[in-house]
C-alpha cells in the first residue's frame, strides 16, 4: 500500500545527514561544552556553529539565540519571563484566542499570578485584526504575543504591523514562529519582533530542541535556575546532539526554502482545488492566500474527524483533525471555534500538512481515496441526506 | 489505541442503514462531544426482528453502535433494554478510557427506539 504522510505540522522526519550528525555528537563528540579539555572544546565548537546556523535562518545575531527543549519551553519562557521581568511596568498581556496551548496555558498561568490577559478574537479566516490589537493596548500592557503562522489552519498573521504598534508603546513583542520558520521567509528585523520561538522537529531536525530568539536588550527573566549555560539565561547541560542537529536542519532548510515554498504551494492548491471539485459540502478553513504553503484544512460536513482519520489511515494516508473525538479534551479545536465555525462542522475537520517527501502522485492518490472514504462515512451518517 | 475488534467493527460495521417502516426510532446526541446516533427497530412477537443504525461520530461510536445492534438482534425487548455500555465495550475487547462515553450513545439510542415503539403501541390500544 502507498504510504502518504500528510502530518508535517505535527512533526517531520529527521534528515539522514542530520541524524548522522546527532549520532556523531552522542558518540565521538560526546563532550560537555563547559569542560576545558579537548572533548569539551570540540563540543563547544559544535554548539557555537549550531547557534550561527540557526541565527542565519532567521536573520539574527548568534548571541541572540538561546537553545531550549523545544517550542513549548520557548513560548513559556517568552511569556512568563517577560511578565516577570516587566511586572513593575504593568500587568497586562495581549494574545490571541488561536495560539498554541504552549502560549495559551502560559497566559492562563499568569492570570493566576494576577496578570490580566486579553485574548483577541479572529475573523472567519483566522486572522487577528490590527484594529483589535490597537484597541486592546493600555498603558499597563507589557507584552503582545501572537503566533506567526497558526498550526491548525495555516493563516499568516500580520506580525510586522502588530510589532510596529508594540514598538511605538515600548511593549515587548513575541511571536511563535514554529510553523512559519522554514516554510516562509522569516527575518526577525523585517518582522520587528523582540522574541521569537523556533522548534527543531518541524524543520526535519530532532525533537526536544528549539530556541528562543531574544533581541539584544530585551528584558526577560529566567524560568529555569542552576547554571551558567546559554549566557546565564537557560541553565542545564546543553542537549548538544539535539542542538547540532537543529543547527544543520536549519541551514539545510534555509537553502531549500524558496524552491520548496513554491513547490508546496502548488501541491497545496492542487489538493484544495481537487477536493472542492470532487466532494460536495466542503469548507476550506483558514485564509485562502495568506496561508502557509504546507497547510490544508477543511471541514467535510456530516462526518466526524476521527472516523475520517482512521479510514484514511487504513489507506496509508496520515493526517490530523480538530475534531473533539481526537483531542482527548472532547472539545473541538479552539482555533476553529474561535473562527466562528459551528461545533458540528469543526467536528468534521481534516488537516493535511505537506512536506519535503510529498509528490504530485501523493496528491493524486489522496484525491482518489478521500472521496471514497467520505462517501462511505456519509452513507452511515444520520445527518447526511443525498438530496442536500 | 483501539483494539482489533473495534477496528474490525469500524471497518465493516454490520446493520448500518435505515428501516423505512421501522416500528421504533430513537435518536440521541452525545452531550459530551456532540456526536449523534439514530437507531431503527422492527419488532415481531416482542422481539427485535431487525435493527439498523446511523452514526455521526468517532470510530468508537461507529464500532459500538454496530456491536450493540448485533448483541440485541433477536432478543426480547426486555432483554434489549438491559443492554448497557459496559457490555458493549467488553464485547469489543475494551475501549480507551476517554472513549467510554461514546459507547453510551448506542445503549441510549436503543432504549429510545424501544420507548418509541412502546409509546406507539399504547396509542394503538
Ligand atoms: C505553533 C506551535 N507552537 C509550539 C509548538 C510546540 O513545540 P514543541 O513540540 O517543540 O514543544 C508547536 C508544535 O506542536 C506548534 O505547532
Ligand atoms: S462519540 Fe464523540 S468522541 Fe466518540
Amino acid at each position: 500500500m502507498r504510504k502518504v504522510y500528510l502530518d508535517h505540522g505535527a512533526t517531520t522526519p529527521v534528515r539522514t545527514e542530520v541524524a548522522d550528525l546527532v549520532y556523531k555528537y552522542m558518540t565521538d563528540n560526546f563532550g560537555n561544552p563547559s569542560s576545558v579539555h579537548s572533548f569539551g572544546r570540540e563540543a563547544k565548537k559544535g554548539l557555537d556553529h549550531a547557534r550561527e546556523q540557526v541565527a542565519n535562518l532567521i536573520g539574527a545575531e548568534p548571541k541572540e539565540i538561546f537553545f531550549t527543549s523545544g517550542g513549548t519551553e520557548a513560548d513559556n519562557w517568552a511569556i512568563i519571563g517577560t511578565a516577570h521581568a516587566k511586572k513593575d511596568k504593568g500587568k497586562h498581556i495581549i494574545t490571541s484566542s488561536i495560539e498554541h496551548h504552549a502560549a495559551l496555558d502560559a497566559c492562563k498561568y499568569l492570570e493566576k499570578e494576577g496578570f490580566q490577559v486579553t485574548y483577541l478574537p479572529v475573523d472567519a479566516d483566522g486572522m487577528v485584526r490590527i484594529e483589535d490589537v490597537k484597541n486592546a493596548i493600555t498603558d499597563q500592557t507589557i507584552l503582545i504575543t501572537i503566533m506567526h503562522v497558526n498550526n491548525e489552519v495555516g493563516t499568516i498573521q500580520p506580525i510586522k504591523e502588530i510589532a510596529a504598534l508594540a514598538k511605538e508603546k515600548g511593549i515587548t513583542m513575541h511571536t511563535d514562529a514554529v510553523q512559519s520558520v522554514g516554510k516562509i521567509p522569516v527575518n526577525v528585523d523585517d518582522l520587528g519582533v523582540d522574541l521569537l520561538t523556533v522548534s527543531s522537529h518541524k524543520i526535519y531536525g530532532p525533537k526536544g530542541v528549539g530556541c528562543l530568539y531574544i533581541r539584544k536588550g530585551t528584558k526577560i527573566s529566567n524560568i529555569h535556575f542552576g547554571g551558567a549555560q546559554e549566557r546565564n539565561k537557560r541553565p542545564g547541560t546543553e542537549n548538544l546532539p539535539g542542538i547540532v542537529g537543529f543547527g544543520l536542519a536549519a541551514e539545510l532548510i534555509g537553502k531549500e526554502l524558496k524552491e520548496e515554498q513554491e513547490r508546496l504551494t502548488k501541491l497545496r492548491d492542487k489538493l484544495i482545488d481537487g477536493i472542492v471539485e470532487r466532494i460536495e459540502h466542503v469548507k476550506i478553513n483558514g485564509h485562502r492566500t495568506q496561508r502557509a504553503p504546507h497547510n490544508v484544512n477543511l471541514s467535510i460536513r456530516f462526518i466526524e474527524g476521527e472516523a475520517l482519520l482512521l479510514s484514511l489511515d487504513m489507506r496509508g494516508i496520515a493526517a490530523s483533525s480538530g475534531s473533539a473525538c481526537t483531542s482527548g479534551s472532547l472539545d473541538p479545536s479552539h482555533v476553529l471555534l474561535a473562527m466562528g465555525i459551528p461545533h458540528e462542522i469543526a467536528h468534521g475537520s481534516l488537516r493535511m500538512t505537506l512536506g519535503k517527501a510529498n509528490t504530485e502522485e501523493d496528491i493524486d492518490y489522496v484525491l482518489e481515496e478521500l472521496p471514497k472514504v467520505v462517501e462511505r462515512l456519509r452513507a452511515m451518517s444520520p445527518l447526511y441526506n443525498k438530496k442536500q | 489505541m483501539y483494539t482489533d475488534k473495534v477496528m474490525e467493527y469500524f471497518t465493516n460495521p454490520v446493520n448500518v442503514g435505515e428501516i423505512e417502516d421501522a416500528d421504533g426510532v430513537g435518536q440521541v446526541g452525545n452531550p459530551v462531544c456532540g456526536d449523534i446516533m439514530k437507531m431503527y427497530i422492527k419488532v415481531k412477537d416482542g422481539k427485535i426482528a431487525d435493527i439498523k443504525f446511523k452514526t455521526f461520530g468517532c470510530g468508537a461510536a461507529i464500532a459500538t453502535s454496530s456491536m450493540a445492534t448485533e448483541l440485541v438482534k433477536g432478543k426480547t425487548l426486555e432483554e434489549a433494554k438491559k443492554l448497557d455500555n459496559k457490555q458493549v465495550a467488553e464485547a469489543l475487547g475494551g475501549l480507551p478510557g476517554q472513549k467510554m462515553h461514546c459507547s453510551n450513545l448506542a445503549a441510549d439510542a436503543l432504549k429510545k427506539a424501544i420507548e418509541d415503539y412502546e409509546s406507539k403501541q399504547k396509542e394503538v390500544k
